[in-house]
């Protein structure tokens, strides 16, 4: 399937967000996960479905001032 | 009441309806805290002190470097070596003598803030670490104080708005709970372009004024993320997290 990450087109097997965060060659515990515009609590990644057309914002936080 | 110098002061902002002398008046009876005086705190703190907001609390332990000077737009070059909280507190002061200015020149931990915020209405986060971060988000949850926060690092910034005194506000920690081993990078280490401070901090100010009037804020529990290459802002909505080591103890 073809879905949006972090605004650029990316290809990808997996449609469950941890398998498809491992995918895509995320791991650890340093960002937030926001679907279609909403931010995805942790616990529920394993029941978060993806599908083709998706938009995925994966965030770590900026840090400076 | 206004004075008849306020009103002149502040016209061009009184003749806006959704502003008028009510909301300048409730501009003026605000206590605010700017906690970090760097790149953010810097227009966060000219812009407040401008509109007239009516008591500043200034927090930053540091000293003025000649590195500070290239986005830090408070200070001056013969500023060199003196401390921030104080240069700044002259600064506003100059910029409006309407305003009280309070500079604290000290680190703010925990047990300081819990000290310090009682009366404060509004605390807007310019720092520089997730340590303090995460340390304003606790303090200001527990007591029920609305929160701005922002960062900038290279061309990228973020920012988000927290109305503690609301029923049921996620927290900084829903988003990004505190972790050991985060790895450190800032401005010192990775470097940051001055206008996207300056751009970042100047929506902080706007959020912190329509909090104070009662407007509708764009950032409340919502992250806006700015590119500075694509000029690009884009919102993602927080929810609260069941599992957020704050909120799941109160
Ligand atoms: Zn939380």
């Amino acid at each position: 399937m073809e879905i949006q990450v972090n605004g650029e087109s990316r290809r990808a097997e997996r449609n469950d967000l941890p398998g498809l965060l491992r995918e895509l060659g995320y791991s650890g515990e340093t960002f937030a996960v926001a679907v279609n515009g909403d931010f995805v609590p942790r616990a529920q990644y394993p029941d978060t479905r993806i599908a083709e057309g998706d938009h995925l914002d994966v965030v770590a936080p900026v840090v400076g001032g | 009441m206004l004075s008849r110098k306020e009103l002149q002061r502040y016209s061009r902002q009184i003749m806006l309806p959704r502003v008028g002398e009510a909301g300048q008046e409730k501009l003026k009876k605000a206590r605010v805290m700017i906690v970090g005086l760097g790149g953010l705190g810097s227009p966060v703190a000219l812009y407040l002190a401008a509109a007239g907001v009516g008591e500043l609390h200034l927090v930053d332990g540091d000293r003025i470097e000649i590195s500070n000077l290239q986005r830090q737009i408070l200070y001056k070059t013969n500023h060199r070596d003196k401390a921030k909280a104080q240069v700044a507190a002259q600064q506003l002061s100059a910029a409006n003598p309407e305003i009280r200015v309070h500079p604290h020149d000290n680190l703010a931990d925990e047990s300081w803030l819990r000290d310090r915020l009682g009366d404060i209405d509004l605390v807007l986060d310019c720092t520089d670490n997730l340590e303090t971060r995460h340390a304003i988000n606790r303090v200001c949850r527990a007591l029920r104080k609305p929160v701005v926060m922002a960062s900038v690092l290279g061309f990228s910034g973020q920012l988000i708005s927290f109305d503690f005194a609301a029923q049921q506000s996620p927290c900084y920690a829903c988003l990004f709970p505190p972790s050991a081993d985060r790895e450190v990078q800032n401005c010192s280490t990775a470097g940051v372009m001055g206008p996207a401070l300056g751009v970042v901090g100047s929506m902080q100010a706007l959020e912190a004024i329509k909090l104070l009037l009662g407007l509708p804020v764009a950032s409340l529990s919502q992250l806006q993320l700015f590119e500075a290459e694509s000029l690009e802002l884009r919102p993602l909505q927080l929810q609260g997290n069941n599992d957020c080591p704050v909120c799941s103890n109160p």
